[in-house]
């Protein structure tokens, strides 16, 4: 995800002078690293200073530019939280905060490198928006549209590296605040499910939707009618997107690496009760816990109650 | 330009410019309480001396001020009001309802570079903006006034020592040394450490001048008399409440309203001789 993060931007970037990219010590590999030699003063390395790569970014879109801040998700969001709300937020400016290996993918880095939280804390300030792709094409379409908005500040949530690809044959293109189906029966299918009561609907995003695919396959094979979808926008969510999966499907399961407090579930079950919706609701999310789990980013998720064999246990196949 | 423009600022007009607008604060303060009038008072001359002898514009053109002493608004305020920037209509509806002009300067009222107030902001911002005309070639210089409480911030250190390495000349920097912040100490007897201020500057490598900062004149020329190769901090030895001798060198009136008999006094004070 990263090197698709960096092609895409430094395409946009040769194409749109106003793009700059600022990174506090960690970079982007590859691609975006071309700039610097290129063109110096739009790559600019802030050092270990991540409030002021924040308080710089919205400098340079107050003079019309339009700035990436690069770095991992804990440095990017949290250390420089207040200077994210006042410079970025609250002047509603158009700078991508990029939050490079977020969720648990840091394991054995340990806590102080996990952003298990980010999605609850970007989401509680005005004029942000959430995007967190699942896959390096959909990291490329992201990024895409953060290089060419000019409407305010993005959180851009990303994985790190080796993905594997879970959009190639997807049902829909990328769309900014749409709700992203990668898969869907055909709608006799859907029919046929809905009067037999087993019609799924997995709501995920960001890189554990590889996850959701694999338990979506786990499902088909025990005879379930499963749709798969990318909630790649978290903010604004597509909430008419969401309210009509949850009247369409028997079970709607939704699989977040995020802690359960303000992430995705806590929305779908809020968007449940509001359009009182009557299908059965499963989330998996991160503990509200810091595990002490050094080994893999799955065995760390697996730490947290993440896994395809726990997601099945739970609904039976 | 420089010579010209040094030789142009006139200190007599400076200094019955600087009575008016201190008058006008006074004026303000009768209506809302939220004012930090000695904060004003401390940075009168040198706002003045950025708008009247160092900016190419008000904020409009290339070059930029950041007020990041965010507190010392009303004397952005009443500066941009003398401009033609802002309405009297705006001063008069100042922190109140329907007004829009409220304690710290907010993004989008005419004339206001950024939005500030939470300290230790401001500073990399106007650094991201200096860098900026760098990238679009605009040649605009970054006027950014700090309060020396706000070097406290970590922050502020931050941008201090990545304005510098990365070469900024085009941002100029002045703090407002007044000595005072919230607390009723000095902030030289609570933070000895901080002083010199100059030489911590220096020491990260920024050009640094020291003036009083109520001659404004001595300001200009430390800013047109620079190298440009690195960005310049201007330490401005200022007295908190300057212009109303009751007012001056003391933490009273970083929030205080003065009462009937105390605004006659201070206009009094502050009336042009004759």
């Amino acid at each position: 995800m990263r090197s698709a993060f960096s092609e895409t931007l430094y395409g946009c970037a040769r194409e749109d002078r106003r793009i700059v990219l600022l990174g506090a010590d960690v970079l982007p590999p590859g691609g975006i690293g071309r700039l610097r030699e290129e063109d110096q003063a739009r790559f600019v390395n802030v050092g270990i200073a991540e409030q002021a790569m924040i308080g710089i970014a919205a400098g340079m879109a107050l003079k019309g530019l339009q700035p990436f801040a690069y770095t991992m998700a804990t440095f990017s969001l949290f250390r420089p939280f207040e200077f994210v709300r006042d410079d970025l937020c609250y002047q509603n400016l158009p700078v991508t905060v990029v939050g490079m290996g977020a969720g648990i993918a840091y394991t054995t880095l340990g806590a102080t490198h996990q952003a298990q939280e980010d999605v609850a804390v970007a989401g509680a300030l005005a004029n942000m928006r959430i995007l967190a792709p699942c896959d390096p094409a959909e990291t490329a379409a992201a990024t895409a549209w953060c290089a060419t908005q000019r409407s305010g500040p993005v959180y851009l949530r990303l994985g790190k590296a080796g993905e594997p690809d879970l959009t190639a044959a997807a049902d829909e293109p990328f769309a900014f605040g749409r709700l992203r189906w990668l898969r869907r029966p055909t709608q006799a299918a859907q029919a046929g499910a809905a009067q037999a009561g087993t019609s799924v609907a997995i709501l995920s995003y960001g890189p554990i939707l590889a996850k959701a695919a694999a338990l979506a396959e786990r499902l088909r094979d025990a005879g379930r009618t499963v749709s798969l979808a990318s909630v790649h926008t978290l903010k604004p969510l597509d909430e008419a997107a969401v309210v009509a999966a949850l009247a369409a499907h028997d079970t709607v399961v939704v699989i977040e690496e995020h802690v359960a407090r303000g992430g995705l579930a806590a929305e779908v079950v809020r968007l449940a009760w509001e359009s009182r919706a009557t299908c059965a609701l499963h989330r998996f999310t991160l503990k509200d816990e810091f595990v002490h789990c050094y080994g893999t980013p799955d065995q760390g998720l697996a730490a947290h109650g993440l896994s395809v064999e726990a997601f099945a246990t739970a609904l039976g196949v | 330009m420089s010579v010209l423009r040094r030789n142009s600022f006139d200190s007599a007009a400076a200094a019955s410019r600087c009575r008016r607008y201190r008058r006008r604060v006074l004026e303000i303060s009768r209506r809302v309480g939220a004012l930090h009038i000695a904060t004003a008072f401390s940075c009168t001359e040198i706002v003045d001396a950025v708008y009247h002898g160092l900016m190419r514009g008000s904020g409009e053109g290339p070059d930029s001020f950041l007020m990041s002493k965010g507190h010392g608004a009303i004397m952005l305020y009443v500066v941009l009001e003398d401009l033609g920037v802002l309405g009297r209509a705006d001063l008069d509806a100042y922190c109140t309802e329907g007004g829009r002009l409220g304690a710290h300067p907010d993004f989008g009222v005419p004339g206001v570079a950024a939005a500030s107030g939470s300290l230790g902001h401001g500073l990399s911002m106007a650094l991201g903006m200096a860098l900026a005309e760098r990238v679009s070639g605009g040649g605009g210089i970054v006027h950014c006034l700090l309060g020396d409480g706000e070097l406290q911030e970590g922050s502020t250190w931050e941008a201090v020592a990545t304005a510098a390495s990365l070469g900024a000349g085009n941002l100029v920097a002045v703090v407002d040394a007044n000595g005072f912040q919230s607390a009723p100490w000095r902030t030289r007897d609570s933070f000895p450490a901080f002083y010199p201020l100059g030489a911590k500057f220096a020491a990260f490598g920024w050009e640094v001048a020291e003036v009083d900062g109520h001659d404004g004149a001595a300001l200009v020329a430390a800013v047109h008399g620079r190298r440009g190769d690195r960005p310049l901090m201007v330490v401005a030895e200022t007295v908190k409440g300057r212009g109303v001798s009751f007012m001056a060198d003391s933490t009273a009136w970083h929030y205080k309203v003065p009462k009937d008999d105390e605004y006659a006094r201070a206009l009094a004070e502050l009336e042009e001789p004759a």
